[in-house]
């Protein structure tokens, strides 16, 4: 009994770690790559959730589904996630790249406004729930471990995507990019493009993410994308990881969220009878906050560094 | 004793060497004109003074005293100021502002100091409340100029002031450093219009590739074939 | 008709200072460091927090509280600065932008551990609003009129008329130069954080006057400072006062015709449009 249980724990808290490795490979290819800061994380895996559970949740539940197969919400979630994207890099990328940051988390809070307050599409506060589960009872008692399966092959997946794109003449244009070795006025909208495509196709990974995470937890409300959840755990997960390196973005979510679960343990030990759930919650923030500014002021390439591909000499044949 | 001495110095903004091996000379109450090519390293070796370039090997002495590597506010209160070539001024200030902040390290009275530059820059005078971003490029150039003077400093460094003037000014700034120099200030100076600034100066440098090619009293440099052939598009 | 319209435009107006305020903060800031600190929006809340740890916990006149908070609040930004982002100023600057989201976190959850998370006021009844014209406005709401008006007056005389002031404005406009100078540049920043944070700490201030006070409320207003600050021009701490004003009073005028709801996507919406139609805002100059 006692195994099973904690067999059931270890599956949950890898497929959520799963969940943030996607997310942290998304924002690997904006931020490790091209050097983009994207503080409204949130927002793509926000819309990437609610678009995969509105097309596949059934008619009958609460707001209204519309029944479509899974993989269906999947690609749609990228899809809408991406073309956000595309919306806010358009407008951005050609400035400093402060404001894309803020604009990010104008966006943001925009998708949470919306998502609590347009009731008919997703039920407001209240969330959606009921949002279907891939081969649910397909083999009895294992839908967890099936689960589990799905996220760790799309993970892997996108880490190989991630892999195949940093080692190709369009990766190393983003690393020039990032490294200012591009002359704007040689490369001009070039440079634009460049840095649309990885912006978009980090943003996509963001809303396979929140999809996935959708049908994962079966129910979602605007709470569950709040900018620390969403966006400041997977900015911690891909710096301690190794900003560049995909192998450590994995690991990184995988790290920071053993680190974010065992800090749960730790504030309930500390004397819960003298705070309140939310100040000890607000410990735990305070613990990965500080954490973040360790890593960063004493290791900010991360436990696994960028590891650049040789240059290829004759690139600009 | 020497006002300002560079010996053999290597360095530049952390890749390859800019400078390999720059030295020169200034004796109190001299001006120096640099010289050479464009890319030579003539602004590197300028900045290299005020440790914006960094020096790898060699040294820099002023008054004797090394000051290699110092930090910029530290070699402006040794005595030296710096008039570098492009954004030299602080275009949302106005003249006198710009002026102040040039005497940012004083802690006495320096209006006497700036009726001293108004003297010495009457259009500025005129000017005194307009934003320096607004001024004309040789008005600007006074600014900077007059901003490097606040401090009455005994060694000014002028990187191509007169960069894109035109003649009547041109007349006018070289006429300008000819009085700063009358008032005891040396003075090294860049300058792409050779020709004047050797007129002007009492020794120059031809600086190419990081390196000394020649070094003579200005009237020979002028009259040296080879530098005219090169150097002065002959 | 006419009356609601002038009513808006009250509250767009109080509502403006606020957001103005803070908006001359991240301005400050981001013209001498030349990042956009996203840990100013939990300064105020750290300054309102102060106000009511002064004003509450030890009982000292509101006037009082108000300084001690701003004094505080001006401590740990400095603090911050030379402990963190001193540090961070050789390194890439986007690396201070990711530091100061991870501090305002901190911030933020510093005062949820002390105070809770549940909403707070200073005073605990109802102000009766003075009436005239048809129009209302709360007592509290002239304090953060007058207080503003003070407030923008003292910066303008700190930035014109002091040495450090112009000393501040030189160096957003050439880092460099301002070195060469003899600027003692780290002494500028210094000031530069004690007047952006003190600015900080009396927007958090009027804002827990306006409304109340939350751990989250420097978090939520965020967006419309940065909004009004690149409305202004990011780096020009007068553009910021006008663009927190303007982003106030359309704020509340748009309520005419859209959800409440929907005020800070107004903020977003204005700023977009400046951004793609004038990245330097609206006001003429330079980058
Ligand atoms: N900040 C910098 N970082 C890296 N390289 C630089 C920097 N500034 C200049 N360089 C390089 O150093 C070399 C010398 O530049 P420098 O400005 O000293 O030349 P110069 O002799 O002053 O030329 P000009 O007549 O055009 O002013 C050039 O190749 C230039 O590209
Ligand atoms: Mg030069």
């Amino acid at each position: 009994m006692e195994l099973t249980g904690l067999i059931a724990y270890v599956i949950f808290f890898l497929s959520l770690a799963g969940v943030y490795a996607l997310l942290a490979l998304g924002l690997n290819v904006q931020w490790g790559y091209t050097g983009m800061l994207n503080i409204g994380i949130a927002a793509f895996f926000a819309v990437g959730a609610y678009t995969s559970a509105i097309l596949t949740s059934p008619p009958t539940a609460v707001p209204g589904g519309f029944g479509l197969p899974i993989p269906v919400g999947l690609i749609s979630a990228m899809l809408v996630a991406g073309v956000l994207a595309l919306f806010i890099g358009l407008i951005t990328l050609n400035l400093r790249t402060d404001y894309l940051a803020i604009a990010s988390i104008g966006i943001a809070e925009i998708v949470r406004l919306f998502l609590k307050n347009e009731e008919w599409l997703t039920n407001g506060v209240r969330g959606m729930s009921g949002i279907p589960k891939p081969f649910s009872g397909l083999v009895p008692g294992a839908d967890a471990l099936l689960f589990l399966g799905v996220v760790v092959a799309l993970v892997l997946l996108v880490y190989w995507a991630n892999q195949r794109a940093y080692g190709s003449p369009w990766g190393r244009v983003l690393r020039a990019i990032r490294e200012k070795e591009v002359a704007a006025s040689a490369m001009g909208k070039y440079t634009l493009l460049f840095r649309l495509q990885a912006f978009v196709y980090g943003s996509c990974i963001m809303g396979l993410a929140g999809a996935v995470y959708a049908h994962f937890v079966g129910f979602i409300s605007p709470e569950a994308f709040d900018p620390l959840f969403a966006t400041f755990l997977v900015w911690v997960m891909l710096i301690a990881g190794g900003s560049g390196n995909n192998r450590g973005a994995i690991l990184g979510a995988v790290a920071i969220w053993t680190v974010w679960s065992l800090t749960e343990f730790l504030t309930t030990r500390i004397a819960t009878e003298h705070f309140s759930l939310s100040q000890l919650a607000a410990m735990r923030v305070f613990m990965i906050g500080l954490l973040l500014q360790v890593i960063l002021l004493l290791r900010p390439q991360g436990i696994l560094p960028e590891v650049p591909p040789k240059p290829i000499r004759d690139a600009d044949k | 004793m020497s006002v300002l001495r560079m010996d053999s110095v290597y360095g530049g903004y952390g890749g390859a060497d800019i400078l390999c091996g720059v030295s020169l000379e200034i004796g109190p109450g001299e001006i120096i004109a640099v010289i050479g090519p464009n890319g030579a390293g003539k602004s590197t070796a300028m900045k290299a003074v005020f440790g914006l370039a960094k020096v790898r090997q060699g040294s820099i002495h002023f008054m004797d005293k090394n000051i290699t590597g110092l930090a910029a506010d530290r070699v402006v209160q040794q005595g030296i100021s710096y008039v570098p070539q492009v954004d030299n001024v602080f275009p949302s200030l106005s003249v006198e502002e710009n002026l102040d902040m040039g005497a940012f390290l004083r802690k006495d009275d320096f209006s006497a100091q700036k009726r001293k530059i108004y003297e010495l820059f009457p259009p500025l005078a005129e000017r005194r409340t307009q934003s320096a971003g607004t001024l004309s490029g040789g008005q600007r150039q006074m600014v900077a100029m007059g901003r490097a003077l606040m401090l009455d400093p005994k060694l000014l460094l002028l990187d191509e002031p007169t960069a894109g003037l035109s003649p009547r000014y041109m007349d006018q700034i070289f006429a300008i450093v000819r009085d700063i120099n009358s008032l005891g200030i040396s003075i090294m100076m860049v300058e792409q219009n050779a020709r004047q600034a050797l007129g002007l100066a009492h020794r120059g440098y031809v600086l190419a590739t990081g390196a000394n090619r020649f070094s003579d009293t200005g009237a020979n440099l002028l009259a040296n074939e080879e530098v005219a052939r090169m150097f002065l598009g002959g | 008709m006419v009356t609601e319209v002038l009513q808006l435009i009250i509250y767009g107006v109080i509502y403006g200072s606020i957001v103005a305020l803070g908006a001359v903060g991240v301005s400050l800031t981001f013209g001498v460091l030349r990042f956009a600190n996203f840990a100013h929006g939990d300064l105020m809340t750290f300054g309102a927090y102060m106000v009511l740890a002064a004003y509450v916990g030890f009982a000292l006149p509101m006037w009082l509280s108000v300084i001690v908070a701003l004094a505080m609040t001006a401590s740990l930004a400095v603090l911050i600065d030379q402990t963190l982002f001193r540090r961070f100023r050789r390194a890439n600057p986007m690396i201070l932008l990711i530091s100061s989201f991870g501090v305002g976190l901190m911030v933020r959850s510093l005062v949820q551990i002390i105070w809770g998370g549940s909403t707070q006021v200073y005073d605990p009844g109802i102000q009766f609003p003075y009436q005239f014209w048809g129009l209302r406005i709360r007592p509290d709401h002239l304090i953060i009129l007058g207080g503003t008006l003070v407030l923008v007056v003292v910066l303008h005389l700190f930035l014109q008329k002091t040495r450090m002031g112009k000393a501040m404005r030189a160096m957003a406009d050439n880092p460099d130069l301002a070195r060469i100078s003899g600027i003692n540049t780290d002494r500028v920043i210094i000031w530069t954080w004690i007047m952006g944070a003190s600015l900080a700490a009396a927007a958090g201030y009027f804002l827990a006057l306006d409304s109340r006070l939350q751990p989250d409320m420097g978090w939520f207003i965020l967006l419309p400072v940065f909004a009004a600050a690149i409305l202004g021009g990011i780096g020009k701490p007068y553009g910021a006062i006008a663009g927190g004003f303007i982003i106030g009073i359309t704020e509340e005028l748009s309520t005419l015709i859209l959800s409440p709801a929907y005020k800070p996507a107004v903020a977003f919406a204005l700023m977009v449009a400046i951004l793609i139609f004038r990245p330097t805002g609206i006001f003429k100059g330079a980058r």
